[in-house]
């Protein structure tokens, strides 16, 4: 493990932060996440963990502004940063690889003539330029997931979130996913990043938000939470006992 | 680059789509008339020689009588050619039309099974026949659809004195041929005039049982449609249609067209 | 004569002696239903798509309507825009009734709930998988409309195939508003239910199978090219 990966860089904090005040999601009726409280500033890598249905979904949309809260506030302290997001399963569109690409750059507003180069230049760094042409629905899950990098590379974001984007890949995908995150950050951009593979977040996180049954157990800087989390959830949750 | 062969079929299907809708002349006029007209074949051979005479195209709408009446009141046609003479005279009457005058008569026929079980042929006259038809109760199909023809064979049940009811008597609401192609189908009863029974194809066991009663006689009568009531029609060639029809060469016309060598119309105007 | 024995020899007469009359009566048909398509996808397809992305006061009734109105008796189509168009009635002065013209408007009539509201059904599936990614993009509602339509393209060529069959399959409505004018308005079905009426029954079940042939042609057609699209894209 590079210790210079899990240097909190603070390059970038030019971006606003990010500030959850006390937000709650119900679903007829029922309370799914909140009352919450967080604020996030930076340009960590922060990672969401927690077992299935405590919420880390919900907290990337409401962060991106997918969602709005049923109560309570989401707010970007300063200017709104430029945003991406890279789902579990890559939405692409039904067109070629290149054609995916050249579209985000058309709704960002890329003049017409540069499209083609940015998007090959990006197709490039992630290991697609022989896939231009292809179909991006008939690409194999890690290439897809690549393609949707690619495309959230090309809106320059400030801040990534990425909802347990490696979930459904096979080990060289996810490595090769990693990497993009940390070229990413490398570039200046914050990450918010749900994920449930703890190695994984040992080797991402700066610091690690950890929620359980919708509400926010604890966040913590990475190196204190792997070796001496707060909570006894936290212990628990390493422990790998924490289910549900 | 995906969107071109997309583009080109509908600009494709577009630019056929535009061609052979644009009206070719405004030389025509359009006719109201019946379906016994149109499908016999009478307007087929008749209306070349009037539009080789005065280069005037006649768009022929052959609907039922009552409807061709609607479609003239309304100022959809610019002449109309029907065969329901006091339906006719009433349309004058109530200022629609300016003038009407007697264009050609063909009859009507009772058209029946080849085994005859009502015994009509025998008959000496249609209201016998008519008679004999309700006395057995053999299966009859009737237009029933207000029609000149329908009109007519009411007034044959009422000289019969007989009022058609009950299962045998089938009002079915069709033009000539469907009910034609009925009655062939159950073996019944059948009044039709004569020139769409000479043309029609499908008789299969069905055979003409009567003819020949001077009360089968059926007048056609050709209208001139008011150009006050009506100012955007083309009463000009509209009127010339009128007259070629009464001519001698349109009554000639009339009286040349055949089917299988059998004159099917036949022309009476009044020659003033 | 048996009729449907007939028949088949007829139609392939027909086919095989290019007997221009029928040409006449085929390219018609084929003018004025592409005609008919054309205008209704143009019209529907943005609707639908519009239906499928907002939601307004009044749009459930939309829905409901267009739902309704895609089972329309096309006598009644006809019947309205008879009256529509007659001399007695609004739009008489244009002098369209009894054209091609007519028949194409009776037509779109007819098609156009067909099409928007198979066209809401598809793009509110799509825009269900779509939009998170799309909001995600900054991608707004107006732009969202063509990209969906473009991405929905090859279930939305079957929903214009649909229009097409009832199009071209439809008599009641051609009937009433062209008039079935020997060489002007005669279509297919009107030729078809003329020769019914003469009892000439082999050709009119000819007419029919011509018929069904081309709107076999174009389905196959468009079938070909939508397998071969989907297969390539995904």
């Amino acid at each position: 493990m590079n210790d210079m990966l899990r240097q909190p860089t603070d390059t970038g904090t030019g971006i606003a932060p990010l500030a959850f005040e006390a937000v709650t999601v119900t679903h007829r009726g029922q309370p799914l996440l909140g009352p919450l409280d967080l604020r996030l500033a930076g340009c960590h890598r922060t990672l969401v963990m927690g077992p299935n249905g405590a919420g880390k979904s919900l907290l990337l949309r409401l962060a991106h502004g997918l969602l709005a809260p049923s109560a309570g506030r989401v707010s970007w302290e300063g200017t709104t940063p430029r945003q991406a997001m890279v789902f579990q399963r890559p939405v692409l569109l039904k067109r070629s690889a290149i054609d995916n690409l050249t579209y985000a750059l058309a709704v960002s507003g890329t003049p017409r003539p540069e499209r083609r180069d940015r998007a090959r230049e990006a197709l490039a760094r992630f290991g697609l330029a022989p896939l231009e042409k292809r179909p991006a629905r008939v690409l194999s899950g890690g290439e897809q997931q690549r393609l949707a990098l690619a495309r959230a590379w090309l809106t320059r974001p400030e801040v990534l979130f990425l909802d347990e984007p490696t979930s459904a890949l096979d080990p060289a995908a996810i490595r090769a996913v990693e990497e993009a995150v940390l070229d990413f950050h490398r570039r200046g951009t914050r990450i918010l990043m749900t994920t449930h593979d703890l190695n994984q977040a040992r080797r991402l996180a700066d610091d690690v938000v950890l929620l359980y049954g919708g509400r926010l157990i604890e966040h913590t800087p990475a190196e204190r939470f792997f070796t001496q989390p707060r909570t006894p959830e936290g212990q628990a949750f390493l422990r790998g006992e924490l289910v549900w | 680059m995906t969107r071109r062969p997309f583009a080109t079929i509908a600009l494709a299907l577009a630019a056929l789509s535009g061609t052979g809708l644009a009206q070719a002349s405004d030389d025509y006029i359009v006719l109201a008339s019946t379906t016994s007209t149109e499908a016999s074949g009478l307007f087929g051979a008749i209306i070349p020689r009037f539009t080789e005479a005065t280069g005037i195209e006649v768009r022929v709408v052959a609907v039922g009588t009552g409807q061709a009446f609607e479609i003239a009141r309304r100022g959809d046609a610019d002449s109309l050619l029907v065969h329901d003479t006091a339906g006719e005279e009433r349309f004058v009457e109530e200022g629609y039309g300016t003038e009407r005058a007697d264009v050609m008569v063909n009859d009507f026929v009772i058209i029946g099974p080849g085994g005859d079980p009502a015994g009509i042929s025998e008959a000496e006259t249609v209201a016998e026949a008519m008679r004999l038809i309700a006395e057995v109760e053999a299966p009859f199909a009737s237009r029933g659809d207000d029609s000149g023809t329908h009109r007519a064979e009411q007034r044959l049940w009422e000289t019969a004195g007989v009022e058609p009811g009950g299962s045998w008597y089938r009002e079915l609401g069709s033009g000539m041929g469907p009910t034609l192609n009925t009655a062939a189908a159950m073996d019944a009863y059948v009044m039709s005039d004569r020139a769409t029974w000479v043309a029609f194809e499908n008789p299969q066991d069905l055979t003409l049982l009567f003819e020949g009663d001077e009360a089968l006689f059926n007048q056609y009568g050709s209208l001139l449609i008011d150009p006050e009531r009506h100012p955007h029609l083309k009463h000009d060639l509209a009127e010339q249609w009128h007259r070629w029809l009464l001519s001698e060469e349109g009554q000639q016309a009339i009286a040349d067209f055949t089917v299988n060598g059998q004159p099917l119309f036949f022309p009476n105007a009044h020659s003033d | 004569m048996p009729a449907d024995a007939n028949a088949f020899q007829t139609a392939l007469a027909l086919i095989l002696g290019m007997d221009p009359v029928l040409l006449g009566i085929v390219a018609l048909s084929v003018q004025v239903s592409l005609s008919a398509v054309l205008i209704a996808a143009l019209l529907a397809l943005p609707l639908g798509a519009a239906l499928a992305l907002w939601r307004f006061p009044g749009r459930g009734a939309i829905v409901v309507t267009l739902n309704a109105l895609m089972g329309l008796p096309p006598v009644v189509a006809g019947l309205a825009v008879y009256l529509l168009l007659s001399r007695a009635g609004p739009l008489g002065p244009l002098g369209l009734l009894f054209t091609p013209t007519a028949m194409v408007i009776a037509q779109v009539i007819l098609i156009l709930p067909i099409i928007a509201a198979l066209t809401r059904q598809q793009i509110e599936e799509l825009h269900g998988e779509y939009r998170d990614q799309l909001r995600s993009l900054g991608v707004s509602r107006p732009r969202m409309m063509p990209t969906l339509l473009w991405d929905a393209r090859f279930s939305l060529i079957t929903v214009i195939l649909a229009g097409f069959g009832r199009a071209s399959a439809e008599v009641g409505a051609v009937m009433i508003v062209g008039g079935n004018i020997d060489g002007v308005t005669r279509v297919m079905t009107t030729a078809i239910v003329l020769e019914t009426s003469k009892g000439n029954l082999p050709l009119a079940l000819g007419l029919g199978l011509v018929l069904l042939g081309l709107v076999l042609l174009v389905n196959a057609a468009a079938h070909l090219v939508g397998e071969t699209a989907r297969r390539r894209l995904g």
